[in-house]
């Protein structure tokens, strides 16, 4: 009639496990915030970026935050989709003085 | 009769129970039934099939409830008590052996034995304790990590007798209990009532076996037939 | 509590008697989970750190548009911009893109002018002069070269241009700067061919933050053939990129949760004639409805709890520790380019929780709920069938 304690023991480790991963994630997070974050600032302010360096298929997924409505359609007037970046960057999100 | 009274621990008044009442397959299983059963003794109810013996033990045994009637056990109406309190009665004061033992298939032996201790507050060691001394009473202690399949009905029988008695219960009902064993099994078990019965228990069978109504052991034969009760006969001095 | 850790035991015991079963169980739930949580972990740690590092990005980008068409900008609307009070530096930007046949790549090619400070994730120099380029690591790999080679492009002439590699961007700025190849203002506006006067856009400080969005507006009306992007929009951009309630991540987040309510629909139709007959004799022997329930929610817990942990855990590691090796090539999509993620283990509680609910909640109530007619039946008509 052990069945129990096993059961508990190994669902404590798995919390701990858990909650282990997650401490040190933040001291990484700590750490990241302190080394990593002020380079890559200064990386974006010395050169002006504005954009992540992930989808590099067509300009508005390669600079989804300089795209405007018609930028998709400047590849093909059909707007051929580029997968599956096009379907995971929403539509343009922008301010009623700056939407063109 | 004054010595009776006080005997009595438990009867039944006018009940009927009635399945699928006001349907088609409207069935009347048992017809104004009033019982006594008293302290120590073996009481069996016979009857054909269909005559309402496991209907009425079910009812005496706590598992179901009278359609009218009344059910006083140990001095309580149980009749119109409550799912947790009639659950705690049957815990606490009855003892099941049913026909086809019932037992669960793949689980072991001990923790068949044990199942009826789960819902009480006895701790694993207690348990552990009771049911070791249990099944070497009654000679299986070595078998008892064993799945349930890999015993012989003989060894199945007696992990249900030790299921049955191992929360102690003062009543012990069973329902035919031989329909499914060879006569030396039957004689096994017998001999096993006879020996509860002297150790004080109340022992209730319900049963078509004249091998049961015709032994030594039983002190009170109630015939039932068509939900009724026929005859209620004392065994001979 | 000795009597829950019985019941826990015999929900153990049940579980145990049907081991194979359950164990696919828990495997298949645990990969569910483990595919949603690392959408999660991965969307919300890219959000943060978009948000993070684009802080420095440039107050206002200013763009042109000609027949709905991007169009290089006047380099003369600095002077008009620089009137508007509040701003501070005004500057034109080259860049511009560049498809590479050799490799199929797509770069962005990137003018820098003035002398850089110490750059902590670059390894050697920033361009200085002609025929100096500072390049990403994705450049490097796909063209298989390093600090000190050299890069031939083609320029808007046709005509072959060799530049020597003076920096590299380290692997940590990848995700900034995977595709980027850097040389000096002169070199791109030469690269491209761009007519005299022109600039891909226009870059403008604003010292006041709260007059981001005034000054925009009236940039707008000063100069009505420009489109002024602010910082909060690049941000704001990025926030739904990542968000894994819209594109891909729902559809593969929604497959996911169909799948697992099959499941638990399968589960919650009913139950077996068994395990009634089984309810049936543990209330004959003296357990009553509660203790039946009890029992189911056991069951179902230690299934959905081991798996949701599992998961959760694996998940993690997959994300943080593998960078995310089993999700980045279904995200990846056809780029040519892709930077390794690198990612840090920014996790919000919160959607932990929302995972745990959504998995751990209806697991337990399939399990239950089926069990319930049959707990609150007299053991007698449970037992007759």
């Amino acid at each position: 009639m052990n069945k129990h304690k096993i059961f508990i023991a190994i669902t404590l480790l798995e919390i701990g496990l858990g909650a282990m991963l997650f401490i040190s994630g933040q001291s990484a997070v700590r750490a990241a915030l302190s080394q990593q974050i002020g380079p890559k600032q200064q990386l974006v302010k010395f050169f002006d970026l504005t954009d992540l360096s992930i989808w590099t298929e067509a300009r508005y997924t390669r600079h989804p935050s300089q795209t405007d409505f018609f930028t998709p359609f400047q590849d093909s007037p059909s707007s051929l989709e580029h997968f599956p970046a096009g379907s995971i960057i929403s539509p343009l999100q922008g301010t009623p003085e700056t939407r063109p | 009769m004054q010595g009776a009274n006080q005997d009595k621990l438990l009867w039944t008044e006018a009940v009927t129970k009635i399945y699928n009442p006001h349907l088609p397959d409207e069935m009347v299983a048992l017809d104004q039934a009033s019982i006594e059963i008293n302290k120590g003794e073996v009481t069996v109810l016979k009857g054909p099939s269909g005559s309402g013996k496991t209907s009425l033990l079910s009812i005496i045994g706590c598992m179901s409830r009278p359609t009218a009637g009344r059910v006083v056990v140990k001095g309580k109406d149980v009749a119109k008590l409550s799912e947790r309190f009639l659950t705690q009665i049957r815990r606490k004061t009855f003892g099941f052996i049913f026909q086809q033992f019932n037992l669960i298939r793949d689980v072991s032996v001990m923790e068949n034995a044990a199942l009826p201790l789960y819902p009480t507050e006895s701790g694993f060691g207690e348990i552990r304790h009771r049911v070791d001394t249990m099944l070497d009473r009654f000679g299986i202690a070595a078998k008892k990590n064993l799945k349930l399949r890999k015993l012989s009905g003989g060894e199945q029988q007696r992990v249900a007798i030790v299921r049955a008695l191992i929360n102690d219960p003062e009543i012990i009902i069973a329902d035919e209990p031989t329909a499914h064993l060879d006569l030396e099994l039957a004689k096994d078990l017998l001999t096993i009532l006879a020996d509860l019965r002297q150790g004080g228990k109340t022992i209730i069978i319900a049963t078509h076996d004249p091998m049961i109504f015709e032994h030594d052991c039983v002190d009170r034969t109630i015939s039932m037939r068509n939900g009724r009760i026929e005859k209620i006969s004392m065994r001979k001095q | 509590m000795t009597r829950h850790l019985k019941i826990l035991e015999y929900a153990l015991s049940s579980l145990v008697r049907r081991k194979y079963k359950n164990l696919a169980i828990i495997a298949v739930y645990s990969f569910t989970i483990m595919v949603l949580a690392s959408i999660l972990f991965l969307t919300h740690s890219l959000k943060t750190e978009a948000a993070n590092i684009l802080a420095t990005a440039p107050d206002l980008i200013i763009q042109r548009t000609v027949a709905g068409r991007h169009d290089l900008i006047p380099v003369e609307y600095v002077q008009e911009i620089k009137k508007n009070r509040g701003t501070g530096k005004v500057q034109p930007r080259y860049w511009g893109y560049y498809y590479d046949a050799v490799t199929e790549a797509n770069y962005t090619i990137l003018g820098v002018s003035g002398t850089p400070p110490e750059l902590a994730l670059v390894t050697g120099t920033a361009p200085a002069g002609p025929g100096e380029c500072l390049i990403g690591q994705g450049v490097a790999r796909a063209r298989k070269i390093e600090l000190g080679d050299e890069l031939i492009l083609v320029n808007s002439k046709g005509k072959g241009v060799l530049l020597n590699v003076v920096g590299t961007f380290t692997a940590a700025a990848e995700i900034l700067t995977n595709d980027l190849i850097v040389m000096p203002e002169e070199e791109v506006i030469n690269f491209f061919g761009l007519p005299e006067g022109r600039a891909t856009d226009i870059t403008v400080e604003v010292r006041n933050p709260n007059e981001i969005q005034n000054i925009a507006a009236r940039i707008k009306r000063s100069l009505p053939d420009t489109r002024p992007i602010t910082r909060q929009e690049i941000i704001r951009t990025y926030d739904a990129v990542f968000n894994w309630r819209s594109g891909m991540m729902l559809t593969i987040f929604s497959s996911a949760l169909v799948a697992f309510c099959i499941l638990a629909w399968d589960k919650a139709t009913g139950i077996s004639g068994e395990e009634k007959a089984e309810i049936g004799i543990l209330k004959a022997i003296g357990w009553d409805t509660g203790d039946i329930l009890e029992l189911k929610f056991w069951e179902g817990l230690v299934v959905s709890l081991t798996a949701f942990l599992l998961g959760l855990i694996a998940a993690f590691t997959h994300v943080f520790w593998f960078s995310a090796t089993i999700l980045a090539p279904v995200i990846k999509g056809w780029s040519v380019l892709f930077p390794d993620f690198r990612l840090i283990p920014f996790v919000d509680v919160y959607q932990i929780f929302v995972i745990g609910c959504l998995t751990v909640i209806p697991y337990i109530a399939s399990t239950v709920i089926p069990s319930w007619k049959a707990a609150i039946t007299d053991p007698e008509t449970v037992m007759r069938g």
